[in-house]
């Protein structure tokens, strides 16, 4: 009798451990996926006062434009610092409003033909598209294992054993839908 | 079939790949050992040499073992070295910028280390991965690929090879190159062998009967015969094994690519373009066909679906990828509406 309650006991046990252990991987590869989009954003946001140097005296009379990019630059870094897991919407929000004020640089430039053939410029839309496809592309993975992450500490009897791993629910990055479609950097990707 | 079953399907099948091109050598030495077992100490003279040790059997095995090694450590630098593939170090051109661009987009989509870039210096499209280990990779694409697609279109044939990256895929790819490349080797070795080696296997043959009695010199011509064929056959039959694996990775790999890049349409585009390239890619050797993106022997079997696409082929027939993608995409169109 005893032995079997043994028994019972260590299977208990190896299952918390194993519970446990998988929801700290789950929490670590969120944290992780997390990391990758902050990468691609200080890339990002290094980017932006560059290209506004290298087209200010081209569209000099598009001042406000080119101060409406640095405005959302600099909320954007701001918003950066405070990025984790559990506060994603600020950033997310950030960022949607720099994609717009970008897309309406881009929009604008085009009626410079100097701008659009300069080989600079091409390149920086170059950099530009490819550091917004990679900021995409980490929230995908983000979102994608926050999600398992979620998931697995929402679902029985896993959940059992959230409390002790200190698991709490990952924010989702979500897309404001209003900006991107306010971003018609799509067209400027085609040229590219 | 999901991401793990083909992860698991595709360590096992390398595990067998290599079990049985052991076992193949060693059947290589074996046959050898019992013909001479049967002219030295069956019908050989008494004090004469006795080949009683299977010394034959042993050594191969041993080649064997060396080769595999071998492949495993320089396959992905052989099949790199055979296309005529260079290192993209410093990109210079606008094109070879976009392209470390993207491949580094879709490492950070495939939550993969970026691999390292080849060019081929071939104006037919076409791209392969290859490699041992998810984290050093080799991707290699053709000028052809860079000139001839856009960047969205660009991006989705990478994101296919990162599918087959993350599949594992790669390795057992490279291996079969590898170890097709090294039974190449040997088959043209043995053809040599057996023209000039007739007349040495008649005798051979022929002293055993002379003395043993018909039965057993009957049975030493059985044997060579069985040996000298399965020489012959293990070109045909790396073949076969290359065409085995490869098409349904093929369809996962697009599906994985969509799953990236979340646009399978440009994948589809980008096929559609290659496909239409009329002429075979020249730098691409036969024995690392399977590893392209498209068959770089230009052939037509992937051009009509139907059974003779589906059995001779190293890919599936376009037209059925191209559809497939096509799929894809409009599900996700009806989804996001």
């Amino acid at each position: 009798m005893s032995i079997l309650l043994l028994v019972v006991l260590v299977g208990i046990a190896v299952w918390v451990i194993g519970a446990y252990n998988g929801l700290i991987a789950a929490k670590n590869q969120t944290v992780n996926a997390l990391k990758q989009i902050d990468v691609q954003l200080k890339r990002r946001h290094d980017l932006i006062p560059n290209l506004v140097k290298s087209v200010q005296a081209a569209m000099d009379f598009e001042k406000d434009t080119l101060q409406a990019v640095i405005a959302a630059r600099n909320t954007a870094v701001n918003a950066a610092a405070g990025l984790d897991t559990q506060h994603v919407a600020a950033t997310a929000k950030a960022e949607a409003a720099l994609t717009a004020s970008l897309g309406k640089l881009f929009a604008l430039a085009e009626a410079y033909p100097q701008l659009t053939a300069n080989a600079n410029m091409k390149q920086f839309q170059e950099e530009l598209t490819s550091t917004e496809n990679k900021v995409a592309f980490a929230r995908q993975l983000y979102n994608d294992t926050a999600t398992s992450y979620n998931t697995k500490q929402q679902q029985f009897p896993t959940n059992l054993v959230a409390g002790m791993a200190n698991a709490a629910i990952a924010e989702l990055w979500e897309i404001e839908d209003q900006a991107e479609k306010a971003v018609p950097n799509v067209e400027f990707r085609r040229g590219a | 079939m999901n991401l793990f079953e083909q992860q698991a399907a595709n360590r096992r099948k390398s595990r067998l790949l290599i079990a049985g091109f052991f076992l193949f050598f060693a059947w290589l030495g074996l046959g050898g050992d019992w013909l001479l077992y049967q002219a030295t100490v069956v019908s050989g003279e008494p004090g004469g040499y006795r080949h009683v040790v299977p010394w034959g059997g042993i050594v191969m095995a041993g080649i064997a073992m060396l080769m595999v090694w071998n492949i495993r450590r320089t396959g992905a630098d052989k099949v790199l070295s055979s296309a005529g593939a260079w290192a993209l170090e410093t990109p210079e051109s606008p094109a070879e910028r976009q392209l470390v661009n993207v491949v580094e987009e879709m490492s950070v989509a495939s939550g993969l280390p970026a691999p390292t870039l080849y060019i081929i210096d071939d104006p037919d499209p076409n791209a392969f991965v290859t490699g041992q280990d998810p984290a050093r990779s080799h991707l290699a694409v053709t000028q052809g690929l860079l000139d001839l697609l856009d960047r969205d279109e660009l991006q989705g044939v990478i994101a296919h090879e990162m599918g087959h990256v993350k599949n594992e895929d790669m390795q057992l790819m490279t291996l079969v190159a590898g170890l097709a490349g090294a039974i190449a080797l040997l088959a043209d070795g043995t053809g040599r062998i057996l023209f000039r080696g007739s007349r040495h296997g008649v005798r051979l043959g022929g002293g055993g009967g002379g003395r043993g009695g018909k039965k057993g010199g009957g049975l030493i011509v059985i044997v060579l015969v069985l040996w000298l064929i399965s020489w012959l056959l293990a070109t045909l039959v790396t073949r076969m094994l290359a065409l085995a694996i490869s098409r349904k990775r093929e369809y996962l790999a697009d599906a994985m690519a969509a799953q990236f890049t979340r646009n399978p349409l440009a994948l589809a585009s980008a096929l559609d373009k290659i496909e239409k390239q009329p002429l075979p890619t020249k730098a691409i050797k036969h024995g690392v066909a399977h590893l392209c993106i498209a068959d770089p022997l230009g052939w037509k079997a992937t051009r009509n679906p139907g059974i003779t696409g589906e059995l001779f082929s190293t890919h599936p027939p376009m037209a059925i990828r191209v559809a497939r993608l096509k799929a894809m995409g409009f599900q996700a169109a009806k989804k996001g509406s």
